[in-house]
């Protein structure tokens, strides 16, 4: 119990320094900073890339899990695994891929298709799932109560996909409002770029930390919004047995559009990346390769993975053990804290964790551990969820069963607990390793001086346009994300949220 | 094996109580079935025998040991009692033969030889023992559990509705299989089931729950011909109890005037006879006559709803099938054997 109070308040440090800073400086001054025409123009353009991002890969993400699981489109394996593919491929990455071919992708146009293109596979997975999961005799009915395809579509089925379409719109919002490599490459300032740069630029703290708080304003709202449309209508299949799989749809005419329409997408998102980083890898011999740098950039990236994968865990497994085996609400409620970061962009981790420690635990700052600290309160979400489907999978009869045939706490938890948590606590492990291998805006704050990760190296090579010398980094972390990716592939699709 | 001896045991979780005072003897050697509906305390009582539970009042002995009471408890891990879970609760990552050698000591655990004797004692090939669970039917995973339980062949086996979760074809089969391994070792066991059939067929000893009391203990007969009360009458199955007055040791009810024996100290209003006790014969070969409302045919024999002459009183009997009378005729209704009184 009080290791999982411990961490779960530690979850909570950010929002409530963000909170507390807001109350400290007073109505009049957070007022004067907050209401001013640059946080106008920010919130303007933070909103115009919400809304674009989000309609835009809704469209996508709906219509190709709609063709990939509902239709006889040919190859419909090889789409899935293309589809969901971009998630490999870090945001800043695929930007950085981008805007090394053509400058003309900087601004708001390109700054939508461009994240749009990494990030609507958030979507498309939820909904592929839950049309799996859709009974097909709902759709044969509303056929034989007289509605053609494209009505019991859109009266019919995209209601029962609402919670799955809200739900990875809402993912992918808040990545928008959090992402900062992407956006910053491709000067298309908003909220958290701002952030950043008022922090690099001069620590002026208040400013940076009351944007910060408009940021969070703005996640809230978003979550509060995605509470109130989602709507609390059953919509799990009424009735008992599995349901059957639906006839699949021809598409006659639709074909040769579809199919293009997906190679359009498979294209944009991950061949424009691929092929500019592998342009800049041949051609990369401008800049000599630097295999010391490299090692040591992948070797950082890899040490503060492992560490930050095994103290997430660990943190996570009271608070996971808590929720599964002894659900009252305050374990619900300490359970929930550690989601709170969830909606949190990294800035305002980092930012939090800078000030707060700089004002009462000063020796941690500009340490490894910060960093880790950082880590731990981002990811912890990951972990705590596979905790919990781990702990879920061991059910406490088979402690029962174990102590009846005389093994005691310690045997049992040796040859019966641990065996059956620990593919999970593995996969948890797994994702938190693969985020903070790939993670670029806590890092750029927090990393103690002197240390480079893959993100970071890569990151100062392409701000200085050194193309060629960015690349190996990039690639490295597109080859460690890819098994990440499979695993969160894998997740979705065990389970089906309609 | 050991005897189990259970006195005033009692326990609450908070609320009202869920044992009250529950006395109960498990000679050596036999089967006991706890039977009561849902919510009865039965699971909680084997619970506390087992030692997942601590009882607020009360001790539980087996054999010589105390092993429960208000102050003591001894840890689950040193009763060495077996326990059969209600879906069997076979470890996943185990295979069969793992599962089965599981609470052995470290060197006993190689070698199959016992593995072999357990499969066999509880009637299955030796070549399962390299399957995994989820590679098993539902009545093979209940005997691999039993096989488990028995392995460190401990004094008394806990069974908790342990066929509840297989259908019914299996859970005849089943019982049997598992009631033969136990009667093969001697084996003392408390079979914890909310199924009558079940509870009258596997056991020696058959002890009726009811809102946390043992409301009636008794051979599976006993309890049948018997019974106590009314409620137990009509849990260990169908019963016709009809209001009764009693003169010179005969009780007059709506079926006529039926010998009933009415033990010393009891004030009885009322009779109960079995279903399969009613005759049905010509309506002028007896005293009762009654019209048939509504006959239930199941093949093998059918339920025959009555509506008496005179008391209106509705009565059913059970006839074999094919002596089933057609709705709407008039029958003769003669009693055969005891009536008890309630």
């Amino acid at each position: 119990m009080v290791p999982a109070v411990l961490v779960a308040l530690l979850a909570l440090v950010p929002l409530s320094f963000v909170v507390g800073y807001a109350i400290s400086i007073g109505w009049d001054e957070a007022y004067r900073l907050t209401v001013r025409p640059r946080v106008a123009e920010l919130l303007g353009n933070t909103a115009r890339l919400v809304v674009a991002g989000v309609l835009l890969s809704a469209a996508i993400g709906v219509g190709g899990a709609w063709l990939v699981e509902r239709t006889r489109l040919p190859g419909r394996r090889i789409w899935n695994a293309l589809l969901v593919a971009p998630l490999a491929v870090p945001a800043f990455v695929s930007s950085y891929g981008w805007v090394s071919l053509t400058a003309r992708v900087e601004g708001f146009a390109g700054a939508v298709l461009i994240v749009t293109l990494a990030y609507y596979p958030l979507v498309y997975l939820p909904v592929a799932a839950a049309l799996r999961g859709l009974d097909p005799a709902l759709e044969e009915t509303a056929a034989a109560l007289g509605l053609g395809p494209w009505r019991t579509f859109f009266r019919v089925v995209l209601p029962q996909l609402r919670p799955a379409l809200f739900g990875g719109s809402l993912l992918v919002s808040l990545h928008l409002l959090a992402e900062f490599g992407a956006l910053q490459m491709l000067r298309f300032p908003t909220f958290t770029t701002a952030i950043y740069d008022q922090y690099r630029s001069s620590f002026n703290g208040p400013a940076a930390n009351m944007l910060a708080g408009v940021l969070v304003g703005c996640c809230a709202l978003l979550l509060a919004a995605e509470q109130r449309w989602r709507g609390t209508a059953r919509l799990s299949r009424l009735g008992s047995g599995t349901a059957r799989r639906g006839e699949r749809v021809r598409l006659g005419r639709w074909f040769a559009p579809a199919q293009l329409g997906l190679l359009a997408v498979v294209v944009l998102a991950l061949g424009v990346p691929l092929g500019s980083l592998a342009y800049w890898l041949a051609t990369g011999s401008s800049t000599a390769f630097p295999v010391a740098d490299l090692t040591s950039a992948t070797a950082t990236s890899l040490g503060l993975g492992a560490v930050a994968a095994l103290v997430t865990v660990l943190a996570a497994l009271p608070l996971a053990w808590l929720a599964v085996r002894r659900r009252r609400p305050l374990t619900v409620l300490l359970e929930r804290a550690t989601y709170v970061s969830n909606a949190l962009p990294a800035i305002v981790v980092a930012l939090a964790l800078v000030t707060v420690s700089i004002k009462f635990v000063r020796p941690v700052y500009q340490t490894t551990t910060l960093l880790v600290v950082a880590y731990l309160v981002m990811f912890l979400p990951r972990a705590v969820v596979s905790g919990r489907a781990a702990l879920a999978q061991a059910a406490p009869v088979l402690e029962d069963v174990a102590h009846a045939l005389g093994q005691g706490p310690l045997a049992t938890f040796r040859r019966v607990t641990l065996p059956l948590i620990s593919p999970g606590l593995g996969a948890g492990a797994a994702l938190v390793f693969l985020a903070v291998a790939t993670e670029l805006t806590a890092t750029l704050l927090l990393a103690p001086i002197g240390t480079q990760t893959l993100a970071t190296q890569f990151w100062n090579e392409s701000n200085a346009l050194a193309y060629g010398a960015a690349a190996p980094y990039a690639a490295l972390m597109v080859v460690v994300s890819l098994p990440a990716t499979y695993l969160l592939t894998r997740e979705a699709r065990r389970s089906s949220p309609a | 094996m050991m005897p189990l001896t259970i006195r005033a045991l009692e326990k609450s979780y908070g609320g009202p109580p869920v044992l009250a005072g529950v006395d109960l003897d498990v000679p050596a050697g036999s089967l006991t079935a706890i039977l009561g509906p849902s919510g009865c305390g039965k699971t909680t009582l084997l619970r506390l025998i087992a030692g997942f539970l601590t009882p607020d009042a009360g001790t539980i002995h087996l054999g010589e040991q105390l092993v429960a009471s208000r102050t003591r408890s001894v840890p689950t891990a040193r009763r060495n009692v077996g326990y059969v879970a209600q879906e069997g609760a076979l470890f996943p990552h185990l295979d069969v033969a793992a599962n089965i050698s599981f609470g052995l000591p470290r060197a006993r655990r190689r070698g199959g030889a016992r593995v072999d004797d357990l499969l066999d004692l509880v009637g299955l090939e030796p070549s399962l023992a390299r399957r995994s669970p989820h590679e098993l039917s539902g009545g093979q995973q209940q005997r691999v559990a039993l096989a488990r339980a028995l392995a460190p062949e401990p004094g008394v086996v806990l069974l908790d509705e342990p066929f509840s979760s297989l259908d019914a074809g299996l859970r005849g089969e089943t019982g049997r299989a598992v009631v033969q391994a136990l009667r093969a070792i001697d084996a003392t066991a408390v079979l914890v089931t909310h199924d009558q059939a079940e509870a009258l067929s596997l056991a020696d000893q058959v002890a009726v729950m009811r809102s946390g009391r043992l409301v009636q203990v008794g051979a599976p007969q006993a309890l049948y011909e018997a019974p106590t009360d009314r409620g137990v009458a009509e849990f260990v199955g169908a019963a016709v109890v009809l209001p009764a007055t009693w003169r010179d040791g005969a009780a007059e009810c709506a079926l006529g005037v039926l010998p009933v024996s009415v033990p010393n100290g009891l004030h009885p209003t009322a009779v109960m006879v079995r279903p399969e006790q009613l005759l049905l014969v010509a309506p002028d070969r007896a005293g009762v006559r009654g019209t048939v409302s509504e006959v239930s045919y199941y093949g093998h024999d059918a339920s025959v709803r009555l509506v008496l002459e005179g008391s209106r009183s509705e009565v059913v009997a059970r006839v074999r099938g094919s002596d089933a009378p057609t709705p709407g005729s008039l029958v003769g209704v003669s009693v055969d054997g005891a009536a008890r009184a309630l």
